[in-house]
């Protein structure tokens, strides 16, 4: 596990000892995360990080994990894309079974908390048991387009919280209650994103037969139409026309994801004749990702939407250059021309990818400021912050606190 | 200690520091008629968050950063001589956030006035200008100087966060008209010198690094 000392010759002595002072003032409130998996998912992981690093901040952080069955978290996958704007056929039983899930769970789940944080809809009708201690609702989808009856649902449950947090502006709300803006955040120390000896980088690209006699581009995502990696093929080929090069696909989690297996057999047909298109289908292997990426001259994240699209903090972090549709959280994380170039079609992706491959000084600064703008925003250290003043926040009213 | 007599100070500078959390206001604006209405009514946190967040998010980037609405106005809307004017609101000149906010107010009404054509541009829906506020948390990092060498031993070790409390924050949010650090040092050093020279930088057009730097180097002169 790793510890907040670590941290500091990343982010500097100043910044954890701030991340100290302002723990302590919440010395006697009990903060209570609740989601619906202790393993696997996004918010499984945000949480197995950020839990550990609150309580030796001295925040009296819990996580407890809701019950549910099958039928309750098919019920939910489907309210989980309806919310980002997809046609489900949602009918009346779906609510009726999240309703009883939650029925049950209300009864059973002690909300102990003095703060009760309530990740995503699953557990959301939680709020039931409300007394006088402070709930807050964090939403980690993209809302920005929801199906509104689901939408409407949700929402009766949502405004009765004392707050809710979410990634983007795009995604809130007009709502009678608080709201605030929290970004995710990548780990420096995580296998993802620490620094690796070129010998790491140097035995798994040749594990996967990549020779490094060319520049490489690459995009890592799973394959997804949303991720466009199609588009990808067809912006490297435009690029290939003026610069030899080679393209690397990278994404793994297709196994059970029919429309998966069928987007990738699309790239593999389109990729077919092409030796220097790379498609990797990756087990969960990080240090694999972490080493392409490291390889890699230029980072593309064609994404046609994105929740919040962390591939790109990722890469930035890696001081490596990066191409981007300027989708989702993406714009927050890339300000165009001084720390990546953001895109909004193939033409624009081939046209910033050349520029980037035929001008190594540009590509070196924009790699650079990537790097200090995800270190100045977007680390795991910001995040515990947000959190700590996002808990601190509900104890006053004002615009400015004095702590 | 040398010949040359460091001066102690009549009373300590007490380092502090501030972090800010950002708040949405739920509250968004898809043209310039709207933009305006809006800058009229939001707290003063919100505009403030709008003047500074890009200096605080990109503090590695130099010369003077844009605030978000010139950014918009341009990138948006394609006003760009109103972006030009709006990003050339000169937000050192302002001691006050409500004086800068008459200031923008004035260049859009100027604007529309003159080119009435300009209320039709609307922003695509997902382009929309989002109203986010700034919460403000201030608390003491337990750092005192006693006189000059200590103030640049310690200001060289501070966050940035400590450094743009007391420069920007004090200054105009906090509403003291001065920054921190020129008010101890004309008070309780009585060195109005060193106190006008660091007044006189215009720390919009530094990163807060060269900032830092900055300081310290008028500072050891005088120790």
């Amino acid at each position: 596990m790793t510890k907040i000392e670590e941290y500091i010759p990343i982010v500097g002595q100043a910044t954890i000892d701030d991340l100290r002072r302002i723990g302590a003032k919440l010395k006697g409130k009990v903060v209570q995360n609740i989601n619906s998996t202790s393993v696997g998912g996004g918010v499984a992981e945000i949480l197995n990080r950020l839990v550990p690093l609150l309580k030796e901040l001295e925040v009296d952080a819990r996580w407890d994990v809701i019950k549910g069955g099958t039928q309750f978290f098919e019920v939910t996958k489907k309210f989980h894309n309806a919310l980002h704007g997809k046609e489900q056929g949602i009918v009346q039983q779906d609510f009726d079974v999240f309703m009883e899930t939650s029925q049950k769970n209300i009864e059973e789940m002690d909300t102990y908390g003095d703060i009760v944080y309530v990740h995503d809809p699953q557990p959301i009708a939680l709020i039931d048991k409300k007394k006088d201690n402070k709930w807050i609702w964090r939403c980690h989808i993209d809302i920005s387009n929801p199906d509104s009856e689901v939408w409407g649902f949700l929402r009766n449950f949502m405004i009765r919280y004392d707050a809710a947090v979410f990634s983007s502006p795009s995604f809130s709300r007009e709502m009678p209650n608080r709201q605030f803006l929290i970004s995710p955040s990548i780990d420096p120390l995580s296998d993802k994103n620490k620094d690796l000896p070129q010998d790491v980088i140097d035995a798994v690209l040749a594990k996967y037969g990549i020779i490094t006699d060319k520049p490489i581009i690459t995009q890592i995502s799973r394959f997804d139409r949303l991720k466009d990696p199609l588009g990808v093929i067809s912006a490297y080929k435009k690029v290939k026309q003026y610069v030899d090069c080679q393209l690397i696909l990278a994404g793994g989690g297709a196994h059970d994801d029919p429309e998966g297996l069928e987007v990738l057999e699309e790239v593999r047909e389109k990729a077919k004749n092409d030796a220097d298109i790379h498609v990797l289908l990756l087990p969960q292997d990080d240090i694999a990702v972490n080493a392409l990426q490291r390889a890699s001259a230029v980072i593309v994240q064609k994404s046609l939407k994105e929740g919040f699209g962390l591939t790109v903090a990722e890469a930035l972090w890696k001081a490596k250059p990066v191409v981007a549709s300027s989708v989702g959280g993406i714009p927050l994380q890339i300000a165009h021309k001084y720390s990546g170039l953001l895109c909004h079609s193939v033409e624009g992706a081939a046209f910033f990818i050349k520029q980037v491959l035929n001008s190594p000084g540009y590509a070196k600064k924009l790699g650079e400021n990537g790097r200090e703008h995800i270190m100045n925003n977007f680390l795991i250290t910001r995040h515990l912050r947000d959190y700590i003043l996002l808990f601190l926040s509900l104890y006053y009213q004002d615009d400015t606190i004095y702590l | 200690m040398t010949e040359k007599e460091i001066k102690k100070a009549n009373g300590p500078f007490r380092f502090y520091t501030r972090l800010n959390l950002s708040e949405l206001t739920g509250l968004k604006a898809f043209n310039l008629d709207e933009l305006l209405e809006r800058i009229k009514e939001v707290p003063e946190s919100s505009i403030y968050h709008h003047t500074h967040k890009f200096l605080q998010q990109h503090q590695y980037l130099s010369p003077e950063p844009p605030n978000d609405f010139a950014y918009w106005v341009t990138s948006v809307l394609g006003e760009k001589e109103l972006g030009e004017d709006l990003a050339s609101i000169d937000t050192v000149q302002f001691d006050t956030i409500d004086g800068l906010r008459q200031a923008f107010i004035m260049a859009i009404e100027g604007y529309l006035k003159a080119h009435p054509e300009a209320k039709a541009r609307t922003s695509h829906r997902s382009s929309a200008f989002y109203f986010i506020k700034s919460l403000s948390f201030i608390l003491p990092t337990g750092y005192e100087a006693n006189d000059l060498a200590e103030f640049c031993r310690i200001l060289e070790n501070i966050s940035i966060d400590a450094i743009y409390f007391h420069i920007f924050e004090a200054r105009l949010r906090i509403g003291k008209k001065i920054n921190d650090f020129s008010y101890w040092i004309e008070t309780s050093l009585d060195n109005k010198r060193l106190a006008d020279s660091i007044a006189r930088l215009d720390p919009y057009t530094y990163t807060l690094e060269g900032l830092r730097k900055a300081i310290i180097q008028k500072a050891l002169k005088y120790t």
